[in-house]
């Protein structure tokens, strides 16, 4: 997928004035939020389990290389085809090889992060092939000509009345005067189109949720249940994963699906897990006749050597974007590649670069609610302000900028000349702004007060008010 | 050399580790050999079968699913007969080659009509058999193969499972025992399947909705003596 991660900034202007976003947007904190914390109180242990769920990605990629060769063995004596993918590029010559080789018309996916960053659909499109989103979200996403804007909703930027516009514009087999006010009409609609490409596909492409190393299993969550239908109705399986997918065990897997979906969706558990391990057997009478898994790098392994190992402990569940203000405020696509989010903000200038990605880390508040509901305690605050160092290593900031925060550390680094320039500003701009309670528009801050009002200072700093306590004089 | 051979090399120096590290390699066989469990739930602990039980129908039950009780094994076709007939659907179910399943008394249902096989696109509805059953979160666990087929866990818009008391579990690490107990210690099925309520989806302005893709209901039959034959 092409990033327009350098157009951050106009794509947030387009974003906060659409007002069909912010209508869909508005939903969040009563929907995802409230259920995850319902979740949470129903689950005592909930916070031992994230510690648990560190501990278990940390162990598994403190022995990546041994846990993948453990995986590649037993996947491949159940008769699975595994394939290492160094580039996307690769893994889109792979499973384009893959696609061709079963002669493939109709290619079913269920829903995938990974297939979205290496561009899969579009390079089996090119080939002639027809390839449907089942996923209904994606396939909201895919008629549109749009990308996902969420990592486990990826149509939460569309409402009900743009769906219908959508089936009533594609769907042009079915009667023109149907009904589809509801929500359940327009799911059923799609559940009668999407049933007969599952019922057509030769070639289903999947992602997954976990690679187990002890069976040589890959798993897949899903509340719908097309990634089944994808994966058990085609002639042939494909699940697309990142090396980060592993877990060493079958108990491994569960501590972390006790995290999962309560972090996600607030549900106890998604409503279907599948665990998948090699093509149909003998006696099977339905599953698919070959079963190929594409483990792809695409820049993770030279993470593993830096401070952003700890950003592929990721289990995609999309926690830190429910809970961000920027992303409540933005929506997904303004962060312009495939991982919106706090997530996004570390992972998509890990993998593509500070400099294509500069904005993304200086988009958060660092309030730190991301790192407080991460199921698996990534400190994404952190790992944030190390790209804006690397950033500022690289010289990337405008030269006022650097020149702002020269001034500032020089002011900063001396104590006595700092608490007397902090107590003029906080009487003078607390004098001007009393009547107002705030500033629209800053001298020197045009771009802070472009987007919101500064407050103004009360007249006394910090420090004032802090010696005084100290001496005892009220407050 | 080849990709596979250069990620991994990535990563060995990455996490600064040399190729044939025999104390690693142990640290990794140990863990797999040991199969160690992380924390199981307080909720399922010290539990008695029909606490368990409860604990199992409520969740299912707050996902939208049905949940019958039943003595035995030969109540299985009446109640499935009262079920379908109750939520006005077709007389007609699809079934693998599960014997249990395939030899129960069917002739007091007469007017239930049985197939026999892998689902088939215009099937109203699946039976299956569930290896065992979860109470942590109300979730079945399912094992394809010839006896239960997994396109008769999707395919169908109803789909009916049948679970022995006997096979219900606190946790999902009980259920893993009971799939290797199965299949062998270190062999799974084909797909292991997690069933936790029938189908949905909230794509669609937030608003849940059954039946996105698989089953719109789900019924599950609980046999609380399974040593009926």
């Amino acid at each position: 997928m092409k990033p327009t991660t350098k157009s951050f900034k106009q794509n947030v202007r387009v974003a906060l004035t659409d007002a069909q976003l912010q209508r869909a947007l508005a939903g969040l904190p009563t929907g995802l939020v409230a259920n995850r914390a319902a979740a949470r109180a129903r689950l005592p242990e909930f916070d031992d389990l994230r510690e648990i769920g560190r501990d278990i990605k940390d162990h598994t990629l403190a022995h990546l290389d041994l846990y993948l060769e453990e995986y590649e063995r037993n996947a491949t004596a159940a008769g699975a085809k595994v394939h290492w993918a160094a580039t996307a590029a690769e893994a889109r010559e792979i499973i384009l090889n893959i696609c061709r080789e079963a002669n493939a018309k109709i290619v079913t996916k269920g829903k995938s992060m990974i297939t979205e960053e290496i561009g899969l659909n579009a390079e089996l499109q090119a080939a002639g092939m027809e390839v449907v989103e089942t996923d209904l979200g994606e396939y909201l996403v895919q008629i549109r000509g749009e990308t996902p804007s969420h990592i486990i909703a990826p149509a939460i930027h569309l409402t009900q009345d743009q769906v219908e516009a959508d089936f009533r514009r594609l769907h042009t087999s079915l009667p023109k005067d149907r009904v589809l006010d509801e929500a359940a009409q327009l799911v059923g609609e799609a559940r009668q189109v999407l049933r007969e490409k599952f019922l057509a596909a030769d070639v289903g492409i999947t992602g997954a949720n976990f690679l187990m190393a002890e069976t040589g299993s890959s798993v897949i969550v899903t509340n719908e249940g097309n990634g089944d239908l994808t994966q058990s109705l085609a002639r042939v399986h494909v699940a697309v994963a990142s090396i980060e997918k592993i877990v060493p065990t079958r108990e491994d897997v569960s501590a972390i699906l006790r995290l999962l979906a309560r972090s996600a969706t607030g549900q106890e558990i998604s409503t279907y897990t599948t665990f998948s391990t090699g093509p149909r057997r003998a006696d099977d009478p339905d599953g698919p006749e070959a079963y190929h898994v594409v483990i792809l790098d695409n820049g993770r392994s030279e993470l593993l050597g830096t401070a952003f190992r700890e950003v592929l402990r990721c289990i995609r569940c999309g926690a830190c974007m429910n809970h961000c203000p920027v992303y409540a405020a933005i929506g997904g696509h303004a962060y312009g590649w495939v991982y919106p989010g706090p997530i996004g903000s570390v992972l998509t200038p890990a993998l593509i670069g500070v400099r294509e990605a500069s904005d993304l880390p200086n988009a958060s508040t660092f309030c730190g609610r991301c790192e407080q509901v991460c199921p698996m305690k990534i400190p994404l605050p952190k790992l944030m302000r190390h790209h804006r160092e690397a950033e500022f290593e690289l010289g990337g900031q405008s030269r006022p900028f650097r020149l702002g925060l020269k001034t500032w550390a020089w002011l900063a680094t001396r104590p006595a000349l700092y608490h007397m320039t902090m107590r003029l500003a906080a009487a003078f701009l607390g004098a001007l702004g009393r009547r107002r309670g705030a500033f629209r528009w800053l001298p020197l801050a045009g771009g802070w007060t472009q987007h919101r009002d500064f407050p103004a200072p009360q007249g006394r700093t910090f420090q004032q008010l802090w010696a005084e306590h100290k001496a005892g004089a009220p407050r | 050399m080849t990709s596979r051979d250069a990620i991994l090399s990535k990563i060995r120096a990455g996490l600064g580790a040399k190729a044939n590290d025999a104390e690693r390699r142990q640290i990794v066989n140990e863990r797999l050999a040991a199969r160690g469990r992380h924390l199981i739930p307080a909720r399922v602990k010290d539990r008695t079968p029909d606490q368990l039980l409860a604990l199992f129908r409520g969740f299912l039950e707050r996902e939208s699913a049905t949940v019958l009780e039943i003595e035995s094994r030969q109540q299985i076709p009446s109640a499935i007969a009262d079920y379908l007939r109750s939520n006005n659907l077709p007389a007609r179910i699809r079934v693998g080659g599960d014997a249990m399943l395939t030899q129960l008394p069917w002739g007091s249902e007469p007017h239930l009509e049985m197939l026999l096989g892998r689902a088939q696109p215009n099937d109203g509805v699946g039976l299956t058999r569930a290896t065992a059953a979860v109470a942590e979160t109300g979730t079945l666990v399912l094992a394809s193969g010839a006896d239960n087929p997994v396109t008769l866990n999707f395919v169908p818009e109803t789909h009916i499972v049948v679970v022995e008391q006997a096979n219900l579990v606190p946790a999902y690490e009980d259920a893993w025992d009971l799939v290797r107990a199965r299949f062998g210690p270190n062999t799974m099925p084909r797909t292991v399947n997690f069933i936790s309520g029938p189908s949905r989806t909230a794509d669609v302005g937030g608003k849940l909705v059954m039946g996105a893709h698989g089953p719109r209901r789900l019924c599950v039959i609980v046999v609380k003596d399974s040593t009926s034959s």
